[in-house]
């Protein structure tokens, strides 16, 4: 066995201060401990932590930088063009007369089966969308909204014409599909002689209900600039002019907001008399 | 003694030590730029380690499920589990909170090493030859460390969150033919799906960080495989890799870096809150709220939303929506450029050689200046998602911060870019060390300059190795040290001597490694390791030194103590 020579002092201190870090980080563990069983405080737990790894941390750098030669080493790279020969040997191995890469016709009918293989395993893929689900472009042309749906607020509870004061925005939803993602509206009354462009889904003394979707990136567009008739996107910033057909006239939106047909029911209260004028949120491909 | 017979018996069993032996003497730059990836590597294990906890208390569900806890606001309401949990593990779960704070800041020191990594290794000329696969799998790693940013961002079904993959959603909607098909396959079915969290859920926490270790370890072995590139300097060749051995002093700072990462990483999940859901309220699809902002990674892309103008296509009665182009568009070309760069550079400069030596900024003006104006568009653009702050900061209308913006975004990269360019070519065309030592005359020389200067690439590294003869003063060194040999590089002029990281066994393999470093310099045997004089003289320095002072320090008390006599004899001095 070897004789091992004796561990040189090192400047002075230096061990002191890495014994020092070290002690102050067992104090932070003992301190996140402690903290925890108390009952545990986010702020202390997090301040002990950070203590027990920076004194962890500070330990080892000094001992990293003053009780260890750094720098000064020198390791040399061998490059990585092989010799000739080297290359030329392995390709032989991989084509040796009996080596299966030089059988080329039973090559190409493995790489067929294997490309088939392949191809097969994706198609349970398509089991990510249920079959029995609503394909693509229909689910995201058609929502719940259909002739004679009762408009809802938020609470679940029907709207009459007259819950819908001038100059506020009530969000509206199809009655029994308040969770459904595409059927957001609102409802706003307008002054009628102020539209510049008649809404296309029509309106009831000014009553308007538009998709809450913007037609840009689908955020709910929640902003209601009062008496200028804008509804701004807090997302993107897109701004519709509700007087002009809720037509976009700032940001990055290019389609107008879709609007609801409305009429009063036999009972009063407000109906759909059919679904969005166009189908509302984000475009896509085969929107019509 | 425990150590020691451990360590042999797994010897004994599996021959370690040759293989331990050469990995413990592998050598590492002293550069502190080489740190960054170590800071992302860092990052991700507290990623995996505090996500792992989170997994115990997180219900990936968006079934119902009552809340009853400590939080008063939320105490008794119904949501989804995921949020229900979320808010539990914050505010019921002993530690929690830290936790899940810390989880969230690693995510984001986690993307920011890894692009001021990238960063570096594309200034620095790093991606070339032989090290363009690295590049690829480091690319990939940042596209995976962004998709499970988001879907970790995701998941707790926030309100915030839920915006934010709806605008996802609507993004990959816009993609012609098949967009709905990827959103629909992907979700399950329409936005917002019952589906969605949990497959958030798996992507976050098996998929992508699966991927992410296997690509890391490619990432590392290939490292260690094709060892450090570095910086030129004297005794820097293309052949050798000059700073410190792996152990003990590498691994010493290399841990060191690790407990800073988590100290700092446990200091912000303590004391800075992030994301704190419970103020946001669960996720409606009819529910907004203003200012919102994504997690700083996904800025760039919200920012491009913003920006972009309202330009929607009709191709044969199909819409090709406006989020495509800054979103997929830009999105695609931005990864697509980042895969290519290697292979571009190579194209345009022609240059096929292995590097090993890097660039710095200023030998390649034009990768700079490129540089530069991409890293200051990206800049402009998460400025850009931020332009309601921006506008309510300076009490200014929006459209107006839009509309400057937008100019900005286009105009600005050009000219830091073509800035950048000149600078790299006034430094390299003259002597200057820093920016701050430019002269009005070297930037006019850099305006004139048309490439006919020095070539794109010429650098000391790229010169073929001269021969020792024209380099005097250089030498190898070989002794044997006990039954071992050693060897060393002196350069005087330089002042450099640095030691081989390996002992070998004979003579012949020691002349070897050394003439793979350093191919034509001269071999001399010595009898014996030279003393290390540097060190000698600077003892001897501080010693003279100390004395000095202790002089200086008498001299000036006994002055004092005239002085004072001078005052009055009974002042008595104070014993030094």
């Amino acid at each position: 066995m070897r004789r091992r020579p004796p561990v040189p002092d090192g400047p002075p201190g230096v061990t002191r201060r890495i014994a020092l870090s070290f002690l102050a980080s067992a104090a932070g563990a003992i301190g996140f401990a402690v903290t925890y069983g108390l009952g545990g405080q986010t702020q202390w737990e997090g301040i002990c932590l950070a203590v027990a790894f920076a004194g962890l941390a500070t330990g080892l750098a000094i001992w990293g930088r003053r009780l260890v030669p750094t720098g000064g080493y020198v390791e040399e790279h061998e490059g990585f063009t092989p010799p000739p020969d080297e290359q030329a040997s392995t390709a032989d191995v991989l084509t040796a007369p009996d080596s299966p890469l030089r059988r080329r016709g039973l090559l190409a009918t493995l790489g067929l089966a294997l490309t088939a293989l392949g191809a097969a395993a994706l198609f349970p893929l398509r089991s990510l969308l249920p079959w029995d689900r609503t394909a693509p472009v229909r689910a995201l042309t058609e929502t719940p909204w259909r002739p004679g749906v009762r408009l809802v607020n938020a609470d679940g509870r029907p709207l009459r014409p007259d819950d819908v004061p001038a100059g506020a925005v009530v969000g509206v939803f199809p009655e029994g599909d308040i969770e459904a993602g595409d059927a957001p509206a609102f409802a706003v009354r307008l002054r009628p002689e102020r539209f510049t462009r008649p809404p296309s889904a029509g309106h009831l003394d000014g009553l308007v209900v538009y998709s809450l979707l913007c037609t840009h990136a689908g955020c709910p567009v929640r902003l209601y600039l009062n008496g200028t008739g804008r509804m701004l996107c807090p997302c993107h910033q897109s701004s519709f002019n509700l007087f002009a057909d809720a037509a976009p006239v700032a940001g990055p939106a290019a389609r107008p907001l879709p609007g609801l047909p409305i009429e009063v029911g036999a009972d009063g209260y407000l109906r759909a008399t059919g679904d969005f004028t166009s189908p509302p949120g984000a475009g896509f491909w085969d929107r019509p | 003694m425990i150590l020691d017979r451990l360590a042999r018996a797994f010897d004994d069993r599996l021959r370690l030590s040759p293989v331990v032996r050469k990995a413990l003497a592998k050598v590492f730059p002293d550069h502190w730029s080489f740190m960054l990836g170590e800071i992302a590597l860092y990052s991700f294990v507290a990623l995996v380690l505090t996500g792992v906890y989170l997994t115990f208390f997180f219900d990936p569900s968006s079934a119902d499920r009552a809340y009853h806890g400590s939080y008063p606001p939320l105490d008794g309401t119904t949501t989804s589990a995921a949020y229900a949990s979320t808010v539990r593990l914050s505010w019921d779960v002993r530690g929690g909170l830290l936790i899940r704070q810390t989880h969230h800041w690693a995510a984001l020191i986690f993307v920011a090493a890894i692009v001021v990594h990238l960063i570096r290794i594309f200034f620095t000329g790093a991606y070339r030859r032989p090290r363009e696969l690295n590049w690829l799998v480091g690319v990939t790693m940042l596209t995976l460390a962004l998709a499970n940013g988001f879907t970790g961002y995701s998941m707790p079904d926030d309100l915030v969150s839920g915006i934010g993959l709806r605008i996802i959603v609507s993004v990959a909607e816009s993609i012609p033919v098949v967009g709905a098909w990827l959103v629909f396959i992907a979700l399950g079915g329409e936005f917002p799906s019952d589906e969605m969290i949990p497959r958030l859920f798996v992507t976050h926490v098996l998929l992508v960080p699966a991927v992410l270790v296997a690509l890391i370890s490619a990432h590392l072995a290939m490292i260690v495989r094709q060892k450090h590139s570095q910086f030129p300097g004297p005794g820097r060749t293309e052949h050798n890799v000059v700073g410190s051995r792996l152990y003990p002093s590498y691994s010493l700072r290399s841990l060191a870096l690790f407990a800073w990462v988590l100290a700092v990483l446990f200091a912000l999940g303590g004391l800075v809150q992030i994301n704190p859901v419970w103020l946001y309220g669960p996720f409606a699809p009819a529910q907004a709220t203003a200012p919102v902002q994504p997690d700083w990674y996904v800025l760039w892309g919200d920012g491009a939303l913003r920006l972009f103008p309202p330009w929607e296509i009709r191709i044969a009665g199909h819409l090709v929506p406006a989020p495509f182009f800054p979103g997929v568009v830009l999105g695609g070309v931005t990864f697509l450029a980042l895969y290519a760069w290697p292979f571009v550079e190579r194209w345009c400069t022609g240059d096929r050689r292995p590097h090993h030596l890097l660039d710095r900024p200023r030998d390649h003006p034009v990768r700079t200046g490129i540089g530069v104006a991409v890293l200051t568009f990206f800049a402009m653009l998460v400025v850009a998602g931020g332009d309601d702050l921006i506008a309510r900061l300076l009490r200014v209308p929006i459209y107006d911060v839009l509309d400057i913006l937008r100019v900005l975004v286009l105009v600005l990269p050009l000219l830091t870019g073509t800035l950048a360019f000149l600078l790299a070519r006034a430094l390299r065309g003259s002597d200057a060390a820093r920016l701050g030592e430019l002269t009005r005359a070297d930037l006019r020389a850099a305006r004139r300059r048309s490439g006919t200067g020095r070539p794109a690439l010429g650098r000391p590294g790229d010169e073929p190795e001269l021969p020792a003869r024209d380099r005097p003063g250089e030498r190898v060194e070989l002794w044997p040290d006990g039954d071992r040999w050693r060897w060393r590089y002196r350069d005087e002029r330089a002042g450099v001597a640095l030691l081989s990281n390996l002992e070998v066994r004979t003579e012949q393999e020691a002349a070897d490694a050394a003439r793979l470093a350093y191919p034509g310099v001269d071999h001399v045997v010595v009898p014996g390791p030279p003393p290390p004089s540097h060190r000698r003289a600077r003892i001897a320095l501080r010693r003279w030194g100390n004395a000095a002072m202790g002089i200086a320090l008498l001299v000036a008390a006994l002055r004092n103590r005239r002085k004072r006599d001078d005052v009055g004899p009974e002042d008595e001095p104070s014993p030094r």
